[in-house]
């Protein structure tokens, strides 16, 4: 450790103004600080600080997401065998089939986002901010695994430098960087991005996996209600068996990479929880939200929405719901910050996804859409919550007054 | 009845180097003081004496341009050694050192039962007028002020603070006097705030109020808020419990007692103790052979962890005189990832460290363990203010500059040590005292 500290130090003059590789000088800093705890101590105002630092939140959050990866690649290969028509599902050959399906994925998200997070921190001379080692996890996450590199690559520039940096960078940003990703590839391309194919990973990697044959469908459950005509709704998987619920809470269903799990996402819940890095006012009022519309659904059933088919229960195990509760709509940046704020915002995203889903049969799936609206909506939440506290003021002084 | 206000938003911190109820009390006598005009916001300092001239105990050594019948006075007999001056020729303090002639200051003329205006410039001879604060803007208070109601802080709750009213217990007459002659100078109450379980005497005269003893209750900011909060037009004053005796005392007697009783604390230093002095006095008298020597960098402060100010063994013990804290400076360790840390020994109110689950003691050191970012949590400062305000919106309409929208979130009730334990607790690491002070600023000098 003692070396590794002397070879920062020798090497750092050449990363200071006037050094060969200024130029360079935030990306030097940010591994710096990365490796160690910068001993800046504080110059004015209190003497002590507390521990906790947005490196550390972001990595808890990128800690919470890795149940939700690991089982993502394992899905990845389950789907791939049993599209297939496998017999025999062998665990590791399946994780490292998924594995190798995802990691392009991370890698292009990483390099295109950190890429312009470092050149935009050299840019103003600012520290490079924490922000994207989440956003360059949640990317590939949210999206389907066949998701083309180079879509992939656009997408996230584009969120990245549209959603964030010209806002001002982490902190400042209204939309959530990460799902507007999703949404530009959702509208940019809905030809590639939507329908069957693109949810199940098709050819085999090295030699690992099975080429499915090109007339292959392989749909989403949200994605077979939403083309579902008839009256007894029936989910089948890619073998053309039913869908358990189990299943879907298990999350050995098609979907987006890493938000079929909807066990996965609760083990990532409770991290957030008992590190009381996530909202539980959030969580809890996005779930709320969620069941009471799923419920208003469900009584009112009919044909011509089939997903008012589906259970409340099930809503929220089918989709992305649970990782937009859980990941999405707890972002601190782009949620509500007043405590009453957060509950409003949160049955928003609940109320808003379910209903999308359930009565717009053009968008499967809703939860997407309904987290960036309530995004959008946010500081307007807030301003009524702390204009109740400005009244009340008003209304002090104007007693007062009276008095 | 006496009224009783339990908050529960704040936070007591657990550090090292408390004082215990057995702990050594000394008596340093400085061998020179130092009076900072900065210590008194609003203040703007005009010398009466020069470099070499001789002073007396209770002699102006400078007074407030806005009000000149406003002093700061010398502690002790002694002769000034320095004025030193800063940019633009601000004065930044005047060193006075003792001499050995302690001749007896004479008295100021109070008449035995003071009107309003006697008790006024009393206070501002005897250098006790400086002592006060007012809201709005936190500053000394203004000759124009007619305050709606006083309020005087018996409690301490800083970290490793004293405790307050147990320094001045047994000193209900003088008490009584102050708060006759505080009674005088408004028309709506004075109410002195003690913690529970002091057991505080009634006063004549005056309104008490209990608090739970959990930081920042002991902020005058955070009494009136939980009392009578300070709206648009409201001016009221505030002072802490021993300035009241002192008052007292020159209602009485027509001279100021200028010794201060102040805790020497810290996880650096060796034994804690309670040392009675007198301000100003030299951080490296009060420290004497007291600070561990374990070959780390120390921050000596001059006041509590959170509001005090860094000043180093050759500073000096500075308004508000209660507290001198030691700490390890830390800019001397190399943590390897300390974002990962797993460590029990890191402070932290965040459920992510373990430390905080163990109910043990910290000693914490001065880094700021982090980069400073825009605010990204939310609801954190509010977990430290029990105030009725919304701190996050306060704080971005004055880094706005926004005038009405200042005053609508309630500017006129805060103070920079109200946002202290925020600015702790704040993982962006952002200076909020700074910023309230700069926006307090703003709003005396546009409003």
């Amino acid at each position: 450790m003692k070396a590794l500290r002397n070879y920062l130090n020798r090497i750092k003059p050449n990363f200071e103004p006037g050094g060969k590789l200024h130029a360079l000088q935030s990306v030097f800093e940010g591994f710096e600080t990365f490796l160690y705890t910068p001993n800046t101590t504080s110059k004015s105002g209190v003497n002590i600080h507390d521990s906790l630092d947005s490196k550390r939140i972001m990595i808890i959050v990128v800690l919470s997401l890795m149940p939700c990866l690991l089982f993502g690649m394992y899905n990845t290969g389950y789907q791939n065998w049993l599209a297939a028509g496998a017999t025999e599902f062998p665990f590791w050959q399946l994780i490292g089939y998924g594995f190798l399906a995802v990691l392009p994925r991370i890698t292009v998200a990483y390099i295109v986002g950190l890429g312009i997070e470092f050149a935009v921190a050299q840019w103003r001379h600012e520290e490079i901010q924490e922000g994207f080692l989440v956003t360059g996890i949640l990317i590939p996450l949210i999206c389907p695994i066949e998701t083309p590199l180079w879509m992939l690559a656009v997408a996230t520039a584009f969120s990245v430098i549209f959603v964030k940096e010209v806002f001002g960078g982490t902190g400042y940003n209204v939309f959530n960087v990460a799902l507007v990703t999703r949404a530009f590839l959702f509208f940019a391309y809905p030809a590639q991005m939507s329908g069957d194919k693109v949810f199940v990973s098709s050819k085999s990697i090295l030699g690992l996996g099975y080429d499915l044959p090109d007339g292959f469908t392989g749909a989403t459950p949200l994605g077979q209600i939403a083309s579902f005509s008839g009256d007894k709704l029936e989910l089948l998987n890619l073998r053309g068996d039913a869908i358990s619920a189990w299943d879907a809470f298990v999350g050995l269903i098609p979907g987006s990479f890493g938000e079929t799990s909807t066990l996965c996402i609760l083990i990532g819940a409770v991290i957030l929880l008992a590190t009381g890095i996530a909202s539980w006012r959030i969580m809890l009022s996005v779930v709320a939200g969620g069941l009471l519309m799923g419920w208003i659904a469900n009584v009112f059933e009919t044909p011509t929405y089939p997903a008012s088919f589906l259970s409340p229960l099930d809503q929220l195990l089918y989709g992305g719901f649970a990782f937009a509760a859980v990941f999405m709509a707890t972002d601190p940046v782009t949620a509500a910050r007043t405590g009453t704020g957060k509950y409003i915002y949160g049955l928003l995203v609940g109320v808003m996804a379910v209903l999308i889903r359930t009565y717009n049969n053009g968008y499967p799936e809703g939860a997407m859409l309904a987290v960036l609206l309530a995004n959008a909506l946010a500081p307007l939440i807030d301003y009524c919550v702390v204009q109740v506290n400005v009244s009340r003021r008003m209304r002090r002084l104007k007693e007062r007054a009276g008095a | 009845m006496r009224k009783t206000i339990n908050l529960k938003k704040g936070l007591n911190m657990r550090l090292e180097g408390q004082l215990t109820d057995t702990c050594p009390v000394a008596d340093v006598k400085p061998e020179k003081i130092a009076i900072v005009p900065d210590d008194y916001p609003g203040f703007l300092p005009k010398p009466e004496v020069k470099e070499g001239e001789t002073v007396i105990q209770g002699a102006p050594l400078m007074h407030d341009k806005n009000d000149p019948d406003v002093k700061l006075v010398s502690p002790i007999c002694g002769t000034v050694e320095s004025i030193t001056r800063g940019a633009r020729r601000k004065i930044e303090r005047i060193v006075v050192k003792r001499s050995n002639s302690d001749s007896t200051p004479t008295a100021i003329d109070v008449p035995k039962s003071p009107t309003g205006e006697d008790v006024r410039k009393a206070l501002k001879v005897s250098g006790l007028w400086a002592m006060m604060r007012r809201r709005p803007y936190d500053i000394l208070p203004m000759d124009s002020d007619r305050p709606r109601d006083i309020f005087v802080t018996g409690m301490d709750t800083a970290p490793l603070s004293i405790d307050l009213y147990r320094t001045v217990a047994g000193k209900e007459a003088e008490m009584a006097k102050g708060v006759e002659a505080l009674k005088s100078l408004t028309k709506g109450s004075v109410y002195i705030s003690v913690a529970q379980g002091s057991n505080m005497p009634d006063i004549k005269g005056a309104e008490i109020v209990e608090f739970n003893n959990l930081h920042p209750a002991g902020n005058a900011g955070v009494q009136i808020a939980n009392i009578a909060p300070v709206n648009k037009g409201d001016v009221v004053w505030c002072l802490d419990i021993v300035t009241l005796v002192k008052i007292g005392e020159l209602m009485l007697t027509g001279r100021v007692d200028f010794t201060v009783t102040v805790a020497v604390t810290g996880s650096e230093v060796e034994h804690p103790k309670i040392v009675t002095t007198l301000p100003g006095a030299p951080l490296a008298q009060l420290l004497e052979n007291d600070v561990k020597e374990d070959g780390r960098h120390h921050r000596i402060i001059s006041g509590n962890v959170l509001t005090g100010t860094n000043e180093g063994i050759e500073g000096y013990l500075r308004y508000p005189y209660r507290q001198v804290t030691v700490i390890p400076e830390g800019d001397d360790t190399d943590e390897f990832m300390g974002w990962a840390s797993l460590s029990p020994n890191k402070m932290s109110e965040s459920r992510s460290f373990l430390g905080r689950f163990l109910g043990k003691k910290f000693n914490p050191d001065a880094r700021l363990n982090g980069g400073r970012r825009a605010m990204i949590m939310s609801g954190v400062y509010d977990r430290y203010i029990p105030m009725d305000i919304e701190p996050e919106y306060l704080l971005k309409a004055i880094i706005a500059r926004d005038i009405d929208r200042m005053e609508a979130l309630g500017i006129y009730e805060v103070a920079p040590e109200d946002f202290a334990l925020a600015e702790y607790a704040d993982p962006s690491k952002l200076e909020l005292q700074r910023i309230v002070r700069e926006g307090l600023d703003y709003m005396r000098k546009e409003a």
